[in-house]
């Protein structure tokens, strides 16, 4: 391999971990919270690619003002999603729980593919993404690099909030121990709904990049994505917001180096992921970053 | 007391049978698919109710089992022609090419194959808890499906089989009934039997609380893999009738997908039941033939609606999600039929005193 062709995949794997990082924070949040898997996040992330697909096709906006409506509405899809799946059930036994947010997503996927079809759709791309650039020898389309950018000013937008705000810190108080945040007067209710906002709001920006990446749309787009999102999480320890990226960036960057070891490994790409969960759930259970905590009896 | 029950029971089945034939006589043939439709599903139901339901442990992993014993005793039963026919993209290899056994020994090797798989997969994965262990064993059936779409030379890869012989020894099609109603039979009578052992007491009490379960000196892992070995047996055992009914099998078959709805059929009927999951199978499948009329056009009167593609599912996804939120027992919660029901009736009042 030329370190030409070495620099190409580079740029790939960086780019597609971007994206792998940015939604698997929406996981990690979620569980950092209320310990639950929300498997609906895929579809939340589905959902946000139709809204801008329509945005433009249907309602003649320019690209920006659709991605921000996208962003906004995903994030009230997401605190909606909270409310009618989640908090009925919030002191129900957890198997209740799961089987709960297993089916908002089956009924999200279903949903979506009465109202918008089952064919694939594909996502208008406004002509300032499409371009390419050649630096050195290395032609790279702009999304590629748009992508990471996006992601760490997302980063630093998120770190600022988690770590330098009120609500913030009633989120990690929450995350730390749920009963004793009660008992210090925060608001459990807007916090968790707060932080589905956060995390739909993120998968938004992942899923509209994602269109533009691979700008084809189909209801089921997210059921895959979505566990690859969840198992980076778990890579880096769930709970663990610099652990997602970490983990994001991992799973990216080792799925591309398949790709490009060699073409009789591809077919096997989609197995990396979960041999790669395997594996880390039986070295390190608590993920890379993760704390251990003790089973209280 | 111990007698009475074995006579009841053994009537209960002679009552199941005379059914059975008359329903044979009575169904049209698309009846009697979505009937033997309906027994494919109970088998799977109750296996994944005996993991899930008795054990609690919440896998996912269901439609990767039932790949291994599909693929396994599809590839068991198919003649030469057959195989050579599907597999024209690559040669199968040839240690296959002239295997061809009697559809019973080829599903019960389905199921071996699934059942060893299990172990093979529970080893490492239930030592883990709650939620990871629903991804791990989903990882798995992913793994297990993106095996079977890449090995083309062994299970030809995402073109699939085609033409799998039909259940049942003969070519009638009057046989499958038997076969299936009668592993149904067979799956019930070993559940009931397993979960009424001191080793289904042990699964029950893993499920009310793991810590108390080990400090009455229950050896979890044993009892958790005795339990997802035991299902996932009837997994494949399951998944190898859904082959051969379906008469073609294809990785995309064994998705995610197919787990919802065996989950589905569990949650309604309510989980920790064999009997809830009996009935719940056959109504979810019926219902599910019934439904396809809201996917095409509808005539009310001189309205007309046209159908959307997908609706049916609507309907089911949002049913699942209304159980799971307001009435969480589904239909039966953990009890099971009785013949002591009846005694409570009026006209026995005599023998509910004995009991």
């Amino acid at each position: 391999m030329s370190f030409q062709t070495f620099l190409q995949h580079l740029v790939n794997g960086i780019s597609l971990g971007s994206l792998y990082a940015l939604l698997a924070i929406g996981y990690t949040m979620v569980y950092g919270i209320l310990r639950l898997i929300n498997f609906a996040h895929g579809d939340i992330f589905m959902l946000a690619t139709y809204i801008a697909f329509y945005s433009i096709t249907t309602f003649l906006l320019p690209w920006w003002a659709a991605f921000l409506i996208a962003i906004i509405l995903t994030a009230l899809l997401g605190i909606l999603l909270e409310r009618a799946a989640y908090r009925p059930l919030r002191n129900s036994p957890r198997i209740s729980i799961m089987i709960s947010a297993i089916g908002a997503s089956f009924l999200i996927e279903n949903l979506a593919i009465v109202f918008f079809g089952g064919r694939p759709k594909a996502f208008p791309i406004a002509p300032i993404f499409s371009k390419i650039v050649r630096i050195g020898d290395v032609s790279i389309s702009i999304v590629t690099i748009i992508i990471p950018i996006i992601t760490v000013i997302a980063l630093v937008i998120l770190n600022f909030i988690v770590n330098k705000t009120k609500t913030g810190m009633a989120m990690r108080a929450v995350s730390k121990d749920y009963d004793a945040a009660k008992l210090m007067g925060i608001n459990i209710n807007h916090i968790i709904s707060f932080t589905f906002g956060t995390g739909s709001a993120l998968a938004a920006i992942g899923g509209i990049m994602w269109a533009l990446k691979y700008p084809q749309l189909i209801p089921l787009m997210g059921v895959m994505p979505g566990l690859k999102f969840f198992i980076a999480a778990v890579i880096g320890g769930i709970g663990n917001i610099k652990g997602a990226v970490l983990g994001g960036f991992i799973l990216g960057l080792g799925e591309i180096a398949i790709v490009a070891s060699s073409p009789a490994l591809s077919g096997y790409r989609d197995a990396f992921a979960f041999i790669l969960l395997i594996i880390i759930l039986l070295v390190k259970p608590t993920g890379l970053l993760g704390q251990n905590s003790a089973e209280k009896v | 007391m111990k007698r009475e029950k074995v006579i009841q029971s053994l009537i209960s089945i002679a009552a199941v049978i005379i059914l059975l034939v008359i329903l044979n006589k009575v169904l049209t043939p698309f009846q009697a698919r979505i009937f033997n439709l309906g027994g494919i599903y109970i088998i799977l139901a109750i296996s994944m109710n005996l993991i899930n339901g008795f054990v609690g442990l919440f896998s996912l992993g269901h439609a990767g089992f039932m790949a291994v014993g599909a693929y396994t005793s599809a590839l068991l039963t198919m003649s030469r022609e057959a195989k050579e026919m599907n597999f024209f993209l690559e040669p199968i290899v040839p240690w296959l090419l002239d295997v061809q056994l009697p559809f019973p020994i080829a599903i019960i090797i389905g199921g071996l194959m699934a059942a060893l798989a299990a172990a093979l997969i529970g080893a490492p994965v239930l030592r883990l808890n709650d939620d990871y262990l629903a991804i791990a064993t989903l990882g798995f059936s992913e793994i297990i499906r993106v095996i079977f779409t890449n090995t083309q030379s062994l299970t030809n890869g995402a073109l699939g089989l085609k033409g799998l012989p039909y259940i049942g020894v003969t070519d009638s099609p009057k046989e499958a009934i038997w076969w299936i109603w009668g592993l149904v039979i067979i799956t019930i009578v070993f559940m009931v039997l397993l979960i009424n052992s001191t080793y289904g007491r042990a699964f029950k009490a893993i499920r009310e609380d793991e810590i108390a379960a080990e400090a009455m000196g229950i050896n979890l892992f044993k009892h958790k893999m005795m339990a997802f070995i035991i299902g996932s047996f009837f997994a494949g055992i399951g998944g190898a009738l859904l082959g051969h009914y379906m008469n073609t099998i294809d990785p995309l078959l064994f998705r995610y997908l197919l787990t919802f709805n065996i989950i589905l059929i569990v949650v309604l009927g309510g989980i920790g039941s064999i009997t809830s999951s009996v009935i719940s199978a056959i109504v979810v499948t019926i219902a599910q033939e019934l439904l396809r009329v809201l996917d095409g056009k509808m005539q009310i009167g001189s309205l007309i609606i046209n159908g959307v593609p997908g609706t049916r599912m609507v309907v089911f996804s949002a049913l699942l999600m209304l159980v799971i939120l307001f009435y969480q027992r589904g239909l039966m919660g953990t009890n099971e039929f009785s013949w002591s029901w009846f005694k409570k009736l009026p006209f026995k009042t005599k023998k509910a005193k004995i009991s």
